[in-house]
C-alpha cells in the first residue's frame, strides 16, 4: 500500500530534473554542479556562496519571476535569469533517493 | 580646495601623551554592521574625507580611550573580498596596503563579520589575516546568534586564526571593552595555524568551513521574521502594492506632518526678525539683517523639518534592509532602459541628495553604467528642491482631497514632480546606455540582507549629520549668496538712499535677462533668482524671499502671496519645471567631475540639463496657459 502512495511521487520527481537555477521552483532545492560562466563572474558568485557541492534553493522573487532570491550558504542572493541559467545543477542518477 | 586638510590633520595630530596617532581600518563584508560599529566607536567624531587623486569619499572618524588618547578610525567600503576588482575592492585593497595618498598605512585591522554567517564571512578572514597587519576578528550580531540558538566557541576560533576573536553586537554596544583595548595597544602580527591559497575560492571556502567546525561553530535557525517579511515584501501581488504604498506614504507625510515643524521655524524666524528690526535703528544695518540674512537665510531655514523627514524615511527603508527588496521589485525597470537593480539604490538615495548618489555609484562595478548612473542621477527629485517645489505648491495649488485622508491635490503635485523627474532621468540612461554608454549587460547579484529593526541611534546620527550639513550650507552659500545679493540690489546708491530694487543691479540684471526667460512666463525678479540659484537650488527661496521683502505691500503679504500675485499660474508651473530638470548646483557639478575624471561629463550633463528645463518650463507655461484660457 505505502509503495503505491509513494511511487507517484517518486516518479513527477524523476521526470522534473531541473538543470540550473532558472529550472528550479520555488521552495525546491538542487545542488550547483558548475557555473558556465566567464572567470571573474564566476569567481563573484563564488564568493557569495555559489560553489560548485553546495545546495541552492530557489525562493521568493520580483513580479515576474525575475530576478529571483537564492538560498546559499547561509545568505539569500537575488540572480537574474539570464545569470541563473548558467548555474548548472547537479543531476541525480534516476534510481537514487 | 584642499579636500584632504581634514584627514591629514587626523593623522598628523600627536597624541595627548606625544605620541602620532594610531590608524586602525575597520573591514568587513557589505550587511554585517560595519557602519553601526564605525558609529558606536566614534560617536560624533567622525567625518567625511575626500582623498585625492582617487574617486572616493571615505568615513574617518576618531575614538576616545578611557586614557584620553584618540585613535583614528578609517572605514572601509563594504568587499566580499580583496582582490581589487571594482572600485570598493580597490580602495579597500589600497588603504589596507598603504598605497592610498593621503592615509597613513593602517597600524592595525579590525575584520567585522557577520557571526549568523559565519561559514561564508569567515571567507575573508583569509586575506586579511595575509597581510600580516594586527587584527582582531569581532563577530557582529551575537544577540541574533544567542536569540537563533546558534554559538561559537571564540577562544577556539581565536586560536586557529591566530588573531584576538570576539563576540560583539554593534548595535546593543555589548562586547566592545576588548576592541577598545585592542585599538589601544600594540598588538603582534596574527599567526594563523593554515592559510589558503587566496585566488581558490572554493579552498577558501573550505578552509573558513574547517575554521569554524574547530571552534565549534552552530549556524543559527533561519531567520523566520525575514521569511514572513519577505512572504508580504516580495509577494507576487502585495509586493509591489507595498511598495508603491511606501512611496506614497513618505510623499504624503512628507507634505502633512512636517507642516506644524515648519510653521514652528517660520514662527521663530519671523519673531526674532521682528524682534532685531525693533532693536535697531533704521539703517543699512538693519536692512542687510532683516532683508538680506533674515529674509534670505530664514526663508530656506523653513526647510530643514520637511528635509529631515525625508532622510529620516530613507534612512528608516534602508536600516531595515527593505531597499535591498525595493532594488529587487525595481530590476526589471531598470534593466528595460540598460541599467541594474543595483543603479536603483543610487537613484533612490539621490532622492535625498545627488552627491551621496553620486558616490554610492561606485559599487556598480560596470564604468559605463557607473557613468550613466552618475549622469541621471541629478535629475532625481533630490531634497534642495522641495523648498521651492512646496512654496510654488503652497502658492498656487488649491488643496483638496483626492483619496480621502490620504492624498490631497498639493502632494499628488508633487508626487507627479518626483514621477517627472524619475522619467527624465530614465528617459536620459534609456538613450545614453543605445548610444555613447552602450556595453554588454552585466550581471545582477544583490545579497538579500534579513530584515532588521532600525535603531534610534543609528537614525539620529543620520539626522544630526544632516542638519550639519544644512546648516553649513545655509551659513556658508546661501548666507553669502543672500549677502551679495543684497548687496546687488541695494546698489547703487541714488542721491545717497537705496534705490528701488529696480534700478540697482539686481534689477539690472534680471531686466537683462527678462527677454530670455519672457516665453517660459517668467519675469525679472524670477531672473534672478534663477542666476543667484546657480550656487545651489535652494537659495532661489531666499533670494524671492529677499526681493519681495523689499517691496513694502509685498513684505506685508508673506512670500507665497507675494509670489501669487506676481506670478501667471503658467509661469508657477514652469518654474516648477524649470527646477524639476535644471543643474543648478555647484556641488553636484564639483563630484561629476571629481567621479568622472574630467570636466567633458559635466560640461555635457549641464548643457543637457539647461537645454531640457527650459524646453520643459516652455512647454509647461504655454500648455497651461492655453488651458486656464
Amino acid at each position: 500500500m505505502q509503495a503505491s502512495v509513494k511511487s507517484p511521487a517518486r516518479h513527477s520527481k524523476a521526470r522534473h530534473q531541473p538543470a540550473n537555477l532558472v529550472e528550479l521552483r520555488a521552495g525546491e532545492h538542487g545542488v550547483l554542479e558548475r557555473l558556465d560562466l566567464p572567470q571573474d563572474i564566476a569567481r563573484r558568485l563564488m564568493e557569495l556562496g555559489f560553489l560548485p557541492g553546495y545546495p541552492v534553493t530557489a525562493a521568493h522573487s520580483a513580479p515576474g519571476g525575475d530576478p529571483r532570491v537564492f538560498r546559499v550558504d547561509g545568505s539569500e542572493i537575488a540572480l537574474r535569469r539570464e545569470t541563473a541559467r548558467h548555474l548548472k545543477l547537479r543531476q541525480q542518477p534516476i534510481a537514487a533517493d | 580646495m584642499s579636500h584632504c586638510d581634514d584627514c591629514a590633520l587626523a593623522a598628523a595630530r600627536p597624541a595627548g601623551n606625544g605620541q602620532g596617532t594610531r590608524t586602525v581600518a575597520i573591514a568587513g563584508p557589505p550587511n554585517c554592521g560595519k557602519s553601526t560599529l564605525f558609529n558606536r566607536l566614534t560617536g560624533l567624531r567622525q567625518k567625511v574625507a575626500n582623498y585625492p587623486g582617487v574617486t572616493v569619499e571615505q568615513r574617518v572618524g576618531r575614538a576616545r580611550l578611557d586614557n584620553g588618547r584618540e585613535v583614528t578610525l578609517v572605514d572601509l567600503p563594504g568587499v566580499y573580498s580583496l582582490e581589487p576588482r571594482s572600485e570598493d575592492e580597490r580602495v579597500a585593497h589600497s588603504i589596507l596596503t598603504g598605497k592610498m595618498q593621503g592615509v597613513p598605512k593602517p597600524d592595525a585591522v579590525l575584520l567585522i563579520l557577520d557571526s549568523t554567517n559565519l561559514g561564508r564571512n569567515l571567507m575573508l578572514a583569509a586575506p586579511i589575516l595575509a597581510m600580516g597587519l594586527p587584527a582582531m576578528i569581532l563577530l557582529n550580531m551575537a544577540d541574533d546568534l544567542r536569540a537563533r540558538g546558534g554559538a561559537v566557541d571564540t577562544a577556539a576560533l581565536s586560536k586557529q586564526l591566530g588573531a584576538p576573536v570576539v563576540l560583539i553586537s554593534a548595535i546593543r554596544g555589548e562586547g566592545l571593552e576588548p576592541v577598545f583595548e585592542f585599538i589601544a595597544g600594540d598588538s603582534g602580527a596574527p599567526t594563523p595555524a593554515d592559510l589558503p591559497p587566496l585566488e581558490d575560492v572554493p579552498q577558501c571556502r573550505a578552509w573558513a568551513a574547517r575554521m569554524g567546525r574547530r571552534a565549534s561553530y552552530l549556524p543559527p535557525a533561519p531567520p523566520i521574521w525575514t521569511r514572513r517579511l519577505d512572504n508580504l515584501f516580495l509577494h507576487p501581488v502585495w509586493g509591489p502594492l507595498v511598495f508603491v504604498a511606501v512611496v506614497v506614504v513618505v510623499f504624503q507625510s512628507i507634505f502633512t506632518w512636517a507642516r506644524p515643524l515648519m510653521d514652528g521655524v517660520q514662527g521663530l524666524v519671523t519673531w526674532s526678525g521682528r524682534w532685531i528690526g525693533a532693536a535697531l535703528p533704521d539703517s543699512p544695518i538693519r536692512s542687510l539683517l532683516i532683508e538680506g540674512v533674515w529674509g534670505g537665510v530664514g526663508a530656506v531655514l523653513v526647510f530643514l523639518p520637511q528635509i529631515l523627514l525625508l532622510f529620516l524615511f530613507i534612512g528608516i527603508l534602508e536600516d531595515s534592509g527593505y531597499l535591498a527588496r525595493a532594488a529587487l521589485i525595481a530590476d526589471r525597470t531598470m534593466a528595460k532602459v540598460g541599467l541594474q537593480g543595483k543603479s536603483f539604490i543610487p537613484l533612490l538615495s539621490a532622492y535625498a541628495c545627488a552627491v551621496p548618489a553620486i558616490l554610492a555609484a561606485r559599487t556598480i562595478e560596470n564604468k559605463r553604467d557607473r557613468t550613466a548612473t552618475i549622469l541621471i542621477a541629478p535629475l532625481m527629485t533630490c531634497s534642495a528642491r522641495l523648498p521651492i517645489y512646496t512654496l510654488v505648491i503652497a502658492a498656487f495649488i488649491p488643496e483638496r482631497s483626492l483619496a480621502g485622508p490620504f492624498l490631497g491635490t498639493r502632494a499628488a503635485v508633487l508626487l507627479g514632480l518626483y514621477v517627472l523627474g524619475f522619467v527624465a532621468a530614465f528617459a536620459t540612461a534609456r538613450v545614453l546606455k543605445s548610444s555613447i554608454l552602450k556595453s554588454e549587460r552585466q550581471p545582477f547579484m544583490l545579497e538579500m540582507p534579513p530584515y532588521r529593526r532600525p535603531t534610534l541611534r543609528s537614525l539620529a546620527l543620520r539626522l544630526v549629520d544632516r542638519s550639519k550639513i544644512f546648516l553649513r550650507r545655509a551659513g556658508t552659500v546661501i548666507l553669502i549668496a543672500a549677502i551679495v545679493l543684497w548687496a546687488l540690489a541695494h546698489l547703487p546708491l541714488e542721491h545717497g538712499k537705496l534705490p528701488p530694487i529696480a534700478s540697482s543691479f539686481a534689477g539690472i540684471i534680471g531686466h537683462a535677462v527678462e527677454p530670455a526667460i519672457k516665453p517660459l512666463g517668467f519675469n525679472w525678479k524670477i531672473g534672478i533668482g534663477l542666476i543667484s540659484s546657480l550656487a545651489a537650488r535652494e537659495v532661489i527661496v531666499s533670494t524671492l524671499g529677499t526681493i519681495y521683502g523689499m517691496e513694502a505691500d509685498a513684505r506685508s503679504l508673506g512670500l507665497q502671496q507675494a509670489l501669487h500675485r506676481d506670478l501667471t499660474p503658467g509661469g508657477a508651473i514652469a518654474l516648477m519645471i524649470f527646477f524639476a530638470f535644471a543643474m543648478q548646483c555647484m556641488s553636484t557639478i564639483a563630484v561629476v567631475r571629481r567621479e568622472t575624471g574630467g570636466w567633458k561629463w559635466p560640461a555635457i550633463q549641464f548643457a543637457y540639463m539647461t537645454a531640457l528645463a527650459y524646453g520643459g518650463a516652455f512647454v509647461a507655461n504655454r500648455l497651461v496657459t492655453a488651458w486656464l484660457g
